[in-house]
């Protein structure tokens, strides 16, 4: 009955949606503020349809009610609870749910929190955010029944699958998806921008909050995705240049090239219309990455069992809503009107440069992605493009754009001093390249990336901090008048210094992997084995009994010299309902680095075949990827950046020369 | 500086960011792409040694060979023709005989692949799809077969 209700909330929540794209776009073209105002309630009652269908898929996974297909499918009695909640979006129907709940989330906020916007423009904006949620509600229940049921209804479901159970399903997907889905609402106010034919600086501080939002839940759900990947899969790794990876990496791209841009805009009024483009493309990447995943045409962990029709439709809905962007981009877009000017140096001018090498990055990685696909169906020849080609192109754009980083943020807005500049940054140069020269020498591979990179992100930190700290002590002022300055410095320049320093965190991390170590051997009980600067001991094998699996355990001791410095369990676990082995390595975190290790079956004798790692400064890849996105929440807290704070105080300066509307 | 010549920059800027990534493309795509092929195609083509290829198969039952120091032999197949595969390391964890493989690697000869990495299927329910469709290929794969497993 319960599943019932869902289903029906569902169809109800398509009404809703419909109400929601229809009625304010027709109202905001005639100029009627009632038909306006519906839209914000029908986005309000679509979020509370969709969250009782939500909560109905959940409560049938909670009570494990295997006569709805998508329980039976993905889930089994013995699961522990959580996995049984988390199971709900490990597979496609449930996760295409989760997608159009975090939608509606998104356009209620817009509902809520829109007073001061123009009420056309919310209008407008509802009435696309509306249109996404049709395409995608019709696709669920046209192609995706999350609440099909089964009849007869199994006696026990078939298991979720074991990959997924994990404590990172029950994170990495709806982290990922509030960022995915969050540029959605960015989408949809440039969408509304190009229909009223208006933009300016207050656009701008409108979208400002919502893209900060996305981004950060973004950037945290990719740095999940990795880290899970990276413990899970069992070989070290943490990026491995898959399609599904690149899906979510092209949006993020974006979304950081457009993040810079919209502060130009916001505080130059300029570039514009190069704004509005990138604000279309994220999302058209957030939609493309949808595709990719869920339509089936890539062979993924993340690509669940597939059926041709919704391929199609999703492409369908991929073709409106790129093509129909872009169209109406290359129609209104040139009666926008222009605004500010700069110089070449300038804070703008590096803005630029930055999103000039994040946009042809991205590019990079799309060609990439589809190159395979492209050309498998026009020659039928099968292709991989793997990290060679990632890292070679991609890298090298990113590793410039990360040159490029500290000096656009020391420029001042429109007209720059280089030279100044540089001697600001100075210190931060100095630093830099002498770790990098350090590194080399102490690298004896031969290797470029490692030193280039530690020295990069020894400058980026140093460089920031340095510009941090000019910004609140000038020449010849007391410490105490520089500590009030400091203080008296905007929350979103912290932000955007607590970014960017986690951007040269994050860059350590990936150098400090040129200096790790890592070996295959058997491990026989008792007779350490060397990796890097640690030895492991193996000190037992044993068996053990969770609730739907058993796992043969290692215990092993990790030493630096005589000194016992962690103990650790990796383990092999066998799941009976699906047939498989999953590989729980064994980790101890070290001075930010990481001991991993990751065994095969034990031998009948008692010795176990494992791969040991030494990683150091691992752990900063993604503790840089928290500072990235804890400077977003910063800025977001920017009381002046506050939604409609400006507008709201133009309203009242306006209302002061003319009556009240 | 004008607004024209401003926006000249800016093209000029963007047109060398633009050309330098072609270019770095371009060149990466020249050099560091795999083929994918199947054992038959592999005998068919008759690829000089040291070429690096993907090759996915089913792994032929009874070949698997361990020996010490995590050194692996098996052979993969895809009904018409095998091809020896020799790799040092640790085996997926659904490396199976009888399964669906995917060995990425270095030919050595006409019949023989050093692989680098093996990929097995990422569940039981279904295998690489380079696989199922070399394996179609070839008439061994019938339609459904692997799902049908309760």
């Amino acid at each position: 009955m319960i599943v019932e209700i869902g289903h029906f909330a569902l169809v109800l929540a398509l009404g809703a949606a419909l109400a929601q794209t229809v009625v304010p776009f027709w109202g905001a073209r005639v100029g009627d503020n009632g038909l306006m105002e519906v839209g914000r309630n029908a986005a309000l009652i679509q979020l509370a349809l969709i969250a009782i269908a939500f909560a109905a898929l959940v409560n049938a996974h909670l009570t494990s009610d295997f006569s709805v297909l998508n329980v039976a499918e993905n889930s089994h009695s013995a699961v522990p609870a959580i996995y049984k909640i988390s199971g709900v979006w490990g597979n496609h129907e449930g996760s295409m749910l989760l997608w159009v709940l975090i939608l509606a989330i998104f356009g209620a906020l817009v509902a809520l929190f829109g007073r001061a916007l123009p009420r056309s423009l919310r209008a407008d904006a509802l009435a696309v955010q509306g249109l996404i949620s049709v395409a995608f509600l019709a696709f669920i229940l046209l192609t995706s029944n999350p609440f099909e049921r089964l009849a007869p209804a199994p006696f026990e479901g078939r298991d979720l699958n074991p990959i997924l159970q994990d404590p990172g399903l029950a994170v990495h997907p709806p982290l990922l998806y509030l960022g995915y889905v969050g540029f959605s609402i960015v989408y949809s106010f440039a969408a509304a921008a190009l229909i009223e034919g208006r933009i300016d600086a207050a656009w701008a501080r409108f979208v400002r909050p919502f893209t900060l939002v996305a981004w950060s839940f973004l950037t945290l759900g990719i740095a999940a995705g990795s880290f899970w990947a990276y413990y899970t899969l069992g070989w070290g790794g943490f990026w491995f240049w898959d399609p599904v990876e690149n899906a979510s990496l092209m949006p993020w791209l974006a979304g950081t090239a457009f993040l810079h841009s919209v502060a130009v805009m916001e505080k130059r009024d300029a570039l514009k219309i190069w704004t509005i483009f990138l604000a279309i493309l994220a999302f058209s990447f957030s939609l493309l990455g949808t595709f990719l995943v869920r339509s089936g045409v890539l062979t993924s962990v993340h690509a669940f069992a597939s059926d041709p029709r919704r391929g199609v439709f999703i492409l369908a809905i991929l073709a409106l809503f790129i093509f129909g962007s872009f169209a109406l981009f290359a129609w209104r877009a040139p009666m926008l009107k222009q605004g500010g000017l700069f110089a070449p140096i300038s804070r703008e001018g590096a803005l630029i440069v930055n999103n000039l090498l994040l946009t042809t990055s991205c590019a990079t990685v799309l060609l990439g992605t589809l190159y395979p696909l492209a050309l498998e169906q026009l020659t039928g020849e099968k292709i991989t493009v793997g990290a060679p080609f990632f890292n070679l192109t991609c890298g090298a754009l990113l590793l410039t754009a990360c040159f490029v980083a500290p000096f656009g943020f020391s420029l001042a807005w429109k007209r720059g001093d280089l030279f100044g500049v540089i001697q600001r940054l100075s210190l931060a140069i100095i630093v830099g390249a002498v770790t990098a020269v350090v590194g080399a020498a102490w690298l004896s591979s031969g290797s470029l990336f490692a030193p280039l990179a530690i020295g990069l992100a020894i400058f980026i930190i140093v460089g920031t901090l340095i510009e941090v700290v000019m910004r609140a002590r000038r020449p010849g002022v007391a410490p105490g008048v520089a500590l009030k300055r400091a203080l008296g410095l905007p929350l979103s320049l912290y932000g955007a210094a607590l970014a960017h320093l986690g951007l040269g965190v994050t860059l350590l991390g990936l150098a400090g992997l040129g200096f790790g170590a890592e070996t295959i051997a058997t491990l026989h009980r008792g007779a350490p084995e060397r990796v890097g600067p640690y030895s492991i001991t193996l000190d037992s094998v044993g068996e053990r009994v969770g609730p739907n699996y058993k796992e043969a355990v290692t215990s092993m001791t990790v030493r630096s010299g005589e000194r016992v410095v962690a103990e650790i369990a990796p383990a092999r676990r066998q799941f009976a309902a699906r047939q498989m082995t999953t590989t729980q390595a064994g980790l101890a975190t070290l001075n930010f680095g990481q001991v991993y290790v990751a065994i095969a079956d034990p031998t009948p004798d008692g010795a176990v075949p494992a791969r040991l790692y030494w990683k150091p400064l691992v752990t900063l890849i993604w503790f840089g990827a928290g500072c990235m996105a804890f400077g977003g929440a910063l800025s977001l807290a920017d009381r002046r950046l506050r939604f409609g704070a400006a507008a709201r105080a133009k309203v009242v300066a306006g209302s002061l020369a003319r009556p009240a509307q | 500086m004008t607004r024209r010549g401003r926006r000249l920059a800016l093209i000029a800027a963007a047109l060398a960011v633009v050309g330098a990534a072609a270019s770095l493309a371009l060149y990466a795509l020249s050099d560091s792409i795999v083929f994918f092929y199947s054992p038959s195609e592999v005998a068919a083509k008759a690829l000089a040694p040291g070429v690096r290829l993907r090759v996915g198969g089913l792994v032929k039952t009874g070949s698997v060979m361990k020996s010490s120091d995590e050194r692996v032999a098996f052979v993969v197949t895809d009904g018409a023709h095998d091809l020896k595969v020799s790799y040092q390391g640790l085996l997926p964890d659904l490396f199976r005989e009888g399964q669906g493989v995917v060995a990425e690697g270095v030919l050595a000869g006409s019949d023989q692949l050093h692989a680098e990495t093996i990929l097995a299927k990422h569940d039981e329910r279904y295998m690489p799809r380079e696989v199922v469709d070399a394996l179609k290929k070839e008439g061994r794969w019938r339609e459904g077969e692997d799902v049908a497993k309760p």
